[in-house]
This record gives structure tokens, sequence and C-alpha cells, in this order.
């Protein structure tokens, strides 16, 4: 039996998770429109590969992973591309982001699957092929998983923990999937632990999901997996939590769950990666809770690009007080703008907002410090402090008080007597101080290139007149200083014409060479006439003139 | 965003405050007569009233911040700390220093760096020192009792029904007393045989302060406050006494005494406790009552005041930013050594 480390605080509120995990998980149908956006996953954007017109396949890649943190995309039916436009998706912002919009044509015809044979592919091959398939975190964060299975060389990991936890209230897709399809989860985790060579495996459930701890314990039973039943307390589901409650170890600040040696998958990444691996399925659909102010709520798994109205209709007429729609728990979720907006791989939940089910909160007071905040911060954070400092602009004051080790939990505005949105005001006072230091940094790169701009203007000035100067002296030094250059090129040319004269002096015509004395002979004795020859023409020459 | 909140309010937090008091005036009216609620009604009107003025001046929403019960909690406070008998201004002008300077001035809800009911007791104690200890003779040992009616004509005009005086239906509290025999040169075991004294501490005045006790330990199952102020307060107090009390039982009364008398109990468990003015860091509130009990003991035996929570609790207010400072909770992944497996 594990001990369990409790983190500090936490809070239960009511669990709302009977309402949607009492139905079996129902295939949402094929919708005639998908729109599917090219960023579903922390970081770089998936670079289209497909434009408007082209048929595509159930499965073809239609945005390539950009990048190191990105995975790519793909089509999830077969059909015709009409666009590669922004459209509007499930944002904070409710900005609209550049999507693929697929017309099917209802006959789901599969790109060719090809499984991923990992015990004999290289791991490195393994980890891109998981990034091709398109694998990112389904708990909600959709970080590349195919990252998370690249442990730092030297750092081993020597704990794989599978999070069941689904600690939110309302979520219940996690409850379902290890309800149903426990087999292939456990067999994705087999593969993430092979991959990363992890020494142990913790399968983590919190206590309020008996049949899904019945189901996956079943299917653990032929391995060492260690099933770990936690209490029912918020956040234990969130990495820094769980890996704290299960081991005791602190992840440091600013630091991952691997810096401690603990790799955490959500049960539904285990799954996607099963068929991935073992049925070459890139992730085109995932399991999504709907559940609130609906009449039937229900888990679904539906494709991603489907329209949210698509899948609300599912669970019935809409009811008429329906105010909007929340993506992901009531803790940590936002409000979608729209109706419009597909479902992706963070799409964990859709909760139909009412008053009745979640009041609007009465005015805020002022905090009275009553520290009721404080005692539930998983983190131990001094929550008061961070919303006064946040709330004075002394942004400066709320980082010493470790504002960036806020996990924004969203357990001290739940427990705020003053209503007070807290979560707000730290989110807020993060993105000032982001803002700051981007303007900071703006600022200092400007000023360095200001400066290096007139000292450049000054080098070149410099040179110049350093040139000028070089000049001004060589022309001086020709006119009246012996130039050292000068006289040796003199000198070698005096050099140059003495060897050639030289040269000149000492040939002998090649013809006269080693010729025999009665030879020489005759030559002197030609000589000579010539001599006389010649004298007897000058002497008669000076008589003529 | 967070969707859902706990069902919990300040008038919530505020009401059971009020309601855990309810016990301990209870007690109260019956050992000492019905003159507190006099000026529980007197203090509770005068401070809403200056609360709602404040707010208007202020320009801020009246109706919800009336409603969050922090005027009157600190009305029933300062109105449980003065005299019962006192006159009607004291109180009236005790509470409006309390609502519009104590409290307003410094911003009001959440922003006063002193505890309203605390600073106008002290402003009153030091102003108005003869008012001030006109105390009610617990009942068994009054020479007269006053009527509600006879109580409220008092208040208002100071004539007392014929042939009352008002030695007659007021005494020195089982504090003062035990001060000035002191003084005079009395052991404590002589001093404590006197009829004013119980079985603890004060007759009467210590089956209130069991009432405030109760009130206090609701609070606690309520978590409207947590242990570590009180805890630390009486523990205090009852370590500072216990330590006198062994090294000359003759000077130094015994610790449950203290305990059991004055505003130690109220102090621990509604004054010290208030969250506006008190530290926020779990250390930092064990300090502060601590500090709170032992200044409340050296007030007490060797100070000019036969009582000192009101005086302890403004001084360690005074403290509080230092000492959140200094006590700040080790953040999760700062600090302590992380080990690699």
């Amino acid at each position: 039996m594990r001990t369990l480390h409790p983190f500090p605080g936490g809070v239960h509120p009511p669990e709302h998770k009977l309402e949607s995990n009492s139905r079996p998980i129902g295939s949402a149908p094929l919708p005639s429109l998908l729109v599917v956006p090219l960023l579903q996953h922390i970081g770089n954007p998936a670079k289209p590969v497909v434009e408007a017109g082209e048929k595509v396949l159930k499965g073809q890649l239609i945005g390539k992973a950009d990048g190191y943190i990105s995975v790519s995309v793909h089509a999830p039916t077969s059909g015709k591309v009409l666009a590669v436009e922004p459209r509007p998706v499930p944002h904070p912002s409710g900005l609209p982001a550049l999507c693929v919009v697929i017309e099917a044509d209802g006959e789901e015809r599969w790109v060719e699957r090809s499984p991923i044979d990992y015990l004999n592919l290289g791991v490195s091959e393994v980890r891109n092929r998981l990034r091709d398939m398109g694998l990112a975190g389904l708990g909600g964060a959709v970080f590349p998983t195919y990252v998370k299975l690249n442990p730092a060389p030297d750092a081993a990991i020597p704990i794989l923990v599978l999070n069941g936890c689904e600690c939110e209230p309302w979520i219940t897709c996690d409850d379902r999937l290890m309800r149903e399809r426990a087999p292939s989860i456990i067999e994705g985790a087999r593969i993430m632990r092979h991959l990363l060579g992890a020494r142990e495996v913790i399968v983590a459930i919190e206590d309020n999901k008996p049949e899904a701890i019945a189901a996956m314990g079943e299917a653990c039973r032929d391995t060492d997996f260690e099933l770990v039943v936690v209490p029912t307390l918020y956040p234990s589901g969130s990495g820094k939590q769980l890996t704290q409650l299960l081991t005791g170890r602190e992840v440091p600040s600013g630091g991952r769950s691997t810096d401690v040696g603990v790799q955490i998958f959500n049960v539904g990444t285990a799954h996607a990666l099963e068929r991935a691996v073992h049925h070459g399925e890139p992730l085109i659909s995932r399991v999504v809770t709907v559940t609130g102010n609906v009449r039937r709520p229900q888990n679904f798994e539906a494709l991603i690009g489907t329209p949210l109205a698509e899948l609300v209709k599912l669970t019935g007429e809409p009811r008429d007080d329906t105010t909007g729609y929340i993506m992901g728990g009531p803790m940590m979720g936002f409000d979608l703008h729209s109706t419009a907006v597909p479902v992706v791989k963070a799409m964990n939940c859709v909760i139909a907002r009412s008053d009745r089910l979640f009041p609007p909160p009465p005015p805020p007071l002022p905090c009275i410090r009553c520290t009721r905040c404080a005692q539930v911060c998983p983190v131990r954070l001094q929550p008061q402090d961070l919303y006064w400092f946040a709330h004075a602009r002394d942004f400066g004051k709320a980082q010493e008080h470790h504002l960036f080790d806020c996990i924004e939990c969203g357990c001290c505005a739940y427990v705020c007597p003053s209503h007070i949105p807290l979560v707000d005001y730290y989110r807020f006072a993060k993105s000032e101080i982001w803002a700051r230091e981007r303007e900071k940094k703006a600022a200092d790169r400007a000023r360095e290139r200001h400066q290096f701009h007139l000292f450049r203007l000054e080098r070149e000035k410099k040179e110049r007149a350093e040139k000028l100067a070089q000049k001004a002296a060589a022309a001086k030094a020709t006119a009246a200083m012996p130039n050292p250059d000068a006289d040796a090129k003199r000198a070698a040319i005096q050099a140059a014409i003495e060897r050639a004269k030289a040269k000149r002096a000492g040939v002998v015509p090649r013809n006269v060479e080693a010729l025999p004395p009665d030879k020489l002979q005759e030559i002197q004795e030609i000589e000579a006439r010539r001599a006389k020859l010649r004298e007897v023409m000058e002497k008669s020459g000076e008589d003529q003139a | 965003m967070t969707y859902v909140s706990q069902p919990v309010s300040v008038s919530l937090i505020m009401g059971k405050v009020l309601l855990a008091l309810g016990l301990g005036i209870a007690a109260y009216v019956v050992y000492f007569g019905p003159a507190i609620v006099i000026s529980l009604v007197l203090a509770s009107v005068t401070a809403l009233a200056a609360e709602a003025f404040m707010l208007r001046l202020r320009r801020y929403p009246v109706a919800p911040f009336l409603k969050d019960g922090s005027a009157l909690v600190t009305a029933w406070l300062l109105a449980l700390s003065l005299p019962p008998l006192a006159p009607w201004w004291l109180i009236v002008g005790g509470t409006l220093f309390a609502i519009v300077v104590a409290k307003h001035l410094y911003g009001g809800l959440g922003n006063n760096l002193f505890n309203p009911a605390m600073a106008a007791y002290a402003l009153l104690l030091v102003s108005f020192p003869a008012h001030m200890t006109q105390w009610p003779a617990v009942d068994m040992l009054a020479q007269a009792h006053l009527s509600l009616a006879e109580a409220l004509r008092y208040t208002f005009t100071g004539r007392l029904p014929a042939g009352v005086t008002v030695d007659a239906i007021t005494m020195a509290t089982p504090l003062d007393f035990l001060k000035t025999q002191l003084k005079l040169g009395h052991t404590v075991h002589e001093i404590t045989r006197a009829p004013v004294y119980g079985h603890l501490g004060g007759r009467g005045g210590e089956v209130v302060a069991l009432a405030y006790l109760a009130g206090g330990l609701f609070l606690l199952q309520q978590r409207v406050i947590t242990w570590h102020v009180p805890l630390a307060m009486l523990a205090a107090l009852f370590a500072a006494a216990l330590w006198f009390h062994v090294f000359d039982p003759d000077r130094y009364v015994a610790p449950w005494f203290h305990l059991a008398s004055g505003g130690a109990m109220l102090g621990a468990f509604f004054i010290a406790t208030d969250p506006v003015t008190g530290p926020t860091t779990p250390r930092g509130k064990l300090i502060f009552g601590a500090a709170i009990g032992f200044l409340v003991y050296l007030i007490r035996t060797f100070g000019g005041y036969p009582d000192g929570v009101a005086f302890a609790v403004l001084i360690m207010n005074m403290a509080v930013p230092l000492i959140d400072t200094y006590t700040q909770p080790r953040v999760i992944g700062h600090g302590r050594q992380q080990e690699r497996p």
C-alpha cells in the first residue's frame, strides 16, 4: 500500500458527476461540415498541407507539425476541403484562428493505416510517428505527447503516472473511458513505459469513481502496475499536486514533474496512443462530456472538428434558460463565445450554463483577510496578499510573493466570502508582467540597436579619418623619407639586370662546345682571316670617307 | 474562470460571530442585569447610521456594505467592553469614533489598521476614566437592581430610582479589586476570599467568560476563526501567570483567574481574531496571539490599568505587517532540498 502525501489545501465542491456518468459513451454522428483548427495543442500551429478543393481521406494529414513543440493535424473524415481560413475556435479570447474546413462525403474512407512497430523501431522514430499522428495530452493541457515521451538524456523517468483523477466537478469523460476501455488505456500505458524506460507505473483514480477503479483494476491484473485510489479532493488531478500526493516530492518552482522523476499522462492520452500505435489511427476523435443545463447529459465520442451546436443537439432540445457554454470544468474552464466552435483535442467537457446551476456571484466586497484562500491554496501561497498586490498594480511585489507558482486552480476564488474573482486578478497580474517584460526586451533591443548605430557611425568616422591620415603620411614619406620598400625594389631590379648580364656573358654557343681541336684550329684561322679582312675593309672605308 | 463558489459570504461570517456572542450576552444579562441590552442597541443603531453615512459620503453602495454585518460586530464588541451603565453619549461617541475614524478614515472594511472596537475603547478609557470604571455589581451582591426602564433612564439622564445610590449598583471589578488590594499589602490568598470572587475568577464574570469560550468554540467549529490566535493568546497568558504564580503565589494570582477574568475570553475568541487587523500567516497568528496574551499579563500585573486586552491588541495591530513579512510560509516547490530519485 502506497503512503499518500497530501498536498496542502484543496477543496471539495459538489461533484455533479452522476448527471453524465450513468450513460455509456455515445458516438456522435458524422456532421456534414467539420472545422479543424491547425492549433489544437500547446506550441506552434501545424502548417496546412492541403488547399481548398482538394479531396482528403479520413486520417489524412492536413496540417504538418511545425517545430519541436508542435504536432500534426488530420482530416477527421473523408471529403473535400472547402477552405483553409480563420474560423471561430474554442479559446478564451474568442479570436478566430486558421482552420481547415472539410465537407464530409459520408463515405468515411480511411487513408492507409499503418500500426507502429514500437518494439522494433528506434524510440526516436516512434516518437516522431506519434508527433505525426497528432497526439497531444487529452486532459485539457494538450501538450505534445511525443515531447513528454522524450526525457532529457541524463534524466531518467522512473515513475510513469496514469492520471485518472478527473478532479474537476461535472467532467466524466475519463470516468466513462476507464469503465469502457480500460484494456486499451493500460496497453497505451505499457507502450509509454517502454518508450520512457520507466521503472514503475502508477494508475491514480479518485475514490469517487468506484466503477472505473474496478475496471482499471481488472485491466491491471496481469501487470505490475500499481492502482492507487486517492481521496476526492480538488485539484488532485493537477500534475504537480498529483506528483506530491503520490511520491511526496515537490515539483521545484518553475519546473515540471519530470524534474523529480515523474511523468504524468491522462488516461485519454494513453487510450489515443494505443489507437495510434496498434491501429495506426491518428488522433481524430475524443470523448467529450456534454452536461449542465441539458436534457440528457452524456459522454460522446466526437470527431475533432464537429461543431459544438451539433454535439449539444445530441443531448436533446436546448433549454430556454441556457445562457451559454463553458469549456472544461467549472473551476478552470472558460466561456465559449459561440456554438459554431468545433470540438478540439482539448475539449474534455462542455457545460451548458444557466443561472440556476451557476448563479452569478454577488458583487465583490473588499477582502477581509480571512485567509480562507490561504487555507485551501494547494501551493501554500498567500492569495490575499497576491490579490492585494495585483489590485494595487504592485507587480514586483506580487512576483516576490511567488505569483508565478500559482496554478490558477480556482480554490481561492471558490472559498472567498467576499466573492472576489481572485484568479482573474492573478491572470491580469501575470499578463501585465509578461507584457512589461516584452516591452522591456523590445526597449532593450531598440536601445542596443541605437547604441550600435551610434557606435558604427563613430567607427566609420574614425576609420575614414585614419585612412585619410595614412594617405597623407604616405605621400609625405615618398617625398622626403627614404622609402625602404622602393630601395629594395630598385636593388632587386638592379640585381636582376646584373644576373641577366652575367648570364649573357657566360653563355657559350652550344654548337661550339666540345669540338675536336682540329676544328677549333680551323675556327680560329677563319676568325683570324675575318679579322684581317675587317681591318682591310675598315682601312678602305676610312679612305673612301 | 471559477463558476462555482462556496455558499459563504461576509454577512454569513459576521452573522455567525454575532450568534456566537449571543450566549455571552445572555449570561451577562443573567448576572449583571438588562442594562447591557441598552448599550448593545444604542451601539448598533449608532454604528449602522454612521456606517450608512460614511458609505454615502464615500460614494459606496450603501445596501450591500451595510448588510455585510461588520459594523454590527464592531458595535457589539465595543458595547460588551464598556460598562453597561455608562452614559449614552459615551457609547454613542465611542461607536462613532470606531466606525468613522478607526474604520472608514482608514479605508473602510478590510483596510483598517486597528481593531475599531478596541481603538474606541482605548480612546474612551484614557479620555473618560471615571465613567469607564462604573461597572455593575454582580446580581447577587448588588444592593439594588435596576429594571430595564430604570437602566434606560439612568443611561440617558443619569437619574437613579429614589433611594438607590451609584454605589449600590456598581462595584469594582475583580481585576481592579485585586490590583488595589495588592497595593494595600494584602496577599492574593486574602483578597480572593472576598465575596466578589467565584471559583475561577469573579463571580458571574467567570460564567460570562465560559459563555464566551463556548461561543468561541462554536466559531472554531464553524471555521469562522482558526485555533491559532485564541490558543496562543490564552496559552501565553496562562504560561506567564503560571510562572509568576509558582514563583510567588501571594503576590501573583493563579493563571485560571486570568483566563476567567476581564476581557481574556472575549479578546481571545472575538477581538484578537479579527481577520482585518490580524496577521494572515499561521505562524504569524501564533506570534500575534502569544504576544497579546503576554502583554495582557504584563499590563494587568505591572501596568497602570486593571485589564490590558485593548492595549495589547492595539500594540500588536501595529506589528501585523512586520509579523506577516517575516512569517511567510514556504511555498511548495521552494526552499527545501529537492532530492532526485
